[in-house]
């Protein structure tokens, strides 16, 4: 008897820690989201990508389609090289897509946003995206907000 | 001169408790497969090591829960981002809290006992008995006892983490009034399987090995005196302290950059 309850105690125990488990995977963490391990790779260029990070969401309407994978730097015209990752349930997008670097909020974090185009074409494997809009950089619109003050200020 | 030749001493002192503690380890981890046939070995000491120490952690955690919610709103209430508390409560006890707390009562409550127990047996020669007939003791009473730290602490660090958010969705919904949508959602939005919780799983994985090994080495390696029991449970808690604060610090660099 001393025994069995001991068996149990321990049975317990191990099935709260499983049960501990499954509820961090789905109760508290996103297990159940979007995976996009297996899924596929498109690349795009940027003049520009601000505070964009590896592993920042890739975004189709607000819809989590995809994750940034690797940001580096194209030699050749000195522009950003964004790869990124999409989930393999979403492969009919439309080969002439774009995607813009947008913020989440005023001063959120950054992501992607992708705008379906009208191709009959899809995005495969390896494509790269060639419409793209650079990141709108706060100092730099304050900059030319400034300037074109001062400009009006001479005119006068 | 003296001086000189003491901090020598101490070095060598040093490396040779390391050294000592590693061969042991290597000792024991070699005896542990066949354990594996004799189960009830180690289903007895998870239930000493780990049951035992399961109501102490969901104490604990729910209190620490309760506490993070309450400061957590207090300061983000300055920026109208109460929602977000869900979020604060859900990644400081699942990063970080978890495991380390977890570790911490670990280390007082299941590895104090497992270093007494161990001390005591030694300097009863109960260790020398079972070796007179013939039973491996590192095999029969080492072991096991490892085996259950091992499997005990990620255990308890998973319930502190699921009971301290509980814990927090108390203060923070029922009694600050957050909605619990937004609590639950913030949450789900922000808290990432494969980087916050494994990485907090793979902490409490490396700190259960830590703490249970420094515990049941300092108990064997004790000197067989009730003052040397005393003193190796001491340092038990001492070093296995140090060691779990100094860990999280090097697993968290290393995490961050990496995943």
């Amino acid at each position: 008897m001393q025994k069995k309850g001991l068996e149990l105690m321990v049975g317990l125990f191990v099935l709260a820690g499983l049960l501990a488990l499954a509820a961090l995977a789905l109760r508290i963490g996103n297990l159940g989201g979007v995976s996009v391990s297996d899924g596929y790779t498109v690349t795009a260029r940027f003049d520009n990508i601000g505070g964009l990070k590896v592993r920042s969401p890739v975004k189709l309407g607000g819809v989590l389609i995809g994750r940034v994978t690797d940001i580096g730097l194209d030699e050749d015209d000195f522009r950003a090289l964004v790869t990124m990752r999409l989930a393999r349930e979403y492969n009919q997008l439309p080969a002439d897509s774009s995607v813009a670097v947008n913020t989440a909020g005023l001063l959120g974090e950054q992501y992607l946003n992708m705008e379906p185009g009208g191709d009959d074409e899809v995005l495969k494997d390896g494509d790269e995206i060639t419409i793209t809009q650079s990141a709108l950089v706060l100092e730099d619109l304050i900059g030319k907000f400034m300037f074109n003050k001062a400009d009006e200020e001479a005119d006068k | 001169m003296q001086a000189v030749r003491q901090l020598g001493a101490g070095v060598l002192n040093m490396l040779q408790g390391l050294g000592r503690s590693s061969l042991f380890l290597f000792n024991t981890l070699a005896r542990t497969p066949p354990l594996l046939l004799r189960f009830k070995l180690v289903n007895q000491q998870i239930y000493s090591i780990g049951v035992l120490t399961f109501f102490i952690i969901a104490l604990a955690s729910f209190f620490v829960g309760m506490v993070l919610a309450l400061q957590g709103i207090n300061t983000l209430q300055r920026f109208g981002a109460e929602e977000s508390v869900g979020l604060l409560v859900a990644l400081s006890l699942v990063r970080e809290l978890g495991p380390v707390v977890t570790a911490l009562l670990f280390a007082g409550r299941a590895g104090t006992a497992l270093t007494a127990e161990i001390g005591l047996m030694k300097s009863t020669e109960q260790l020398t008995a079972i070796e007179m007939m013939a039973i491996d003791p590192v095999a029969r009473i080492v072991a096991p006892r490892l085996l259950g730290g091992f499997i005990s602490m990620p255990i308890l660090a998973m319930a502190f983490s699921v009971i301290g958010v509980a814990g927090g969705y108390l203060v923070a919904v029922g009694l600050m009034g957050v909605d619990a949508g937004a609590f639950w959602s913030q949450m789900q939005a922000g808290t990432e399987f494969g980087t916050d919780i494994l990485s907090g799983i793979i902490k409490s994985i490396v700190f259960g090995f830590v703490v249970t090994w420094i515990a049941v080495f300092q108990g064997y390696d004790c000197v067989p005196t009730p003052e040397g029991v005393s003193r190796a449970t001491n340092r038990t808690v001492v070093y296995s302290s140090l060691a779990v604060l100094m860990l999280d610090f090097i697993i968290t660099a290393l995490t961050l950059n990496s995943l």
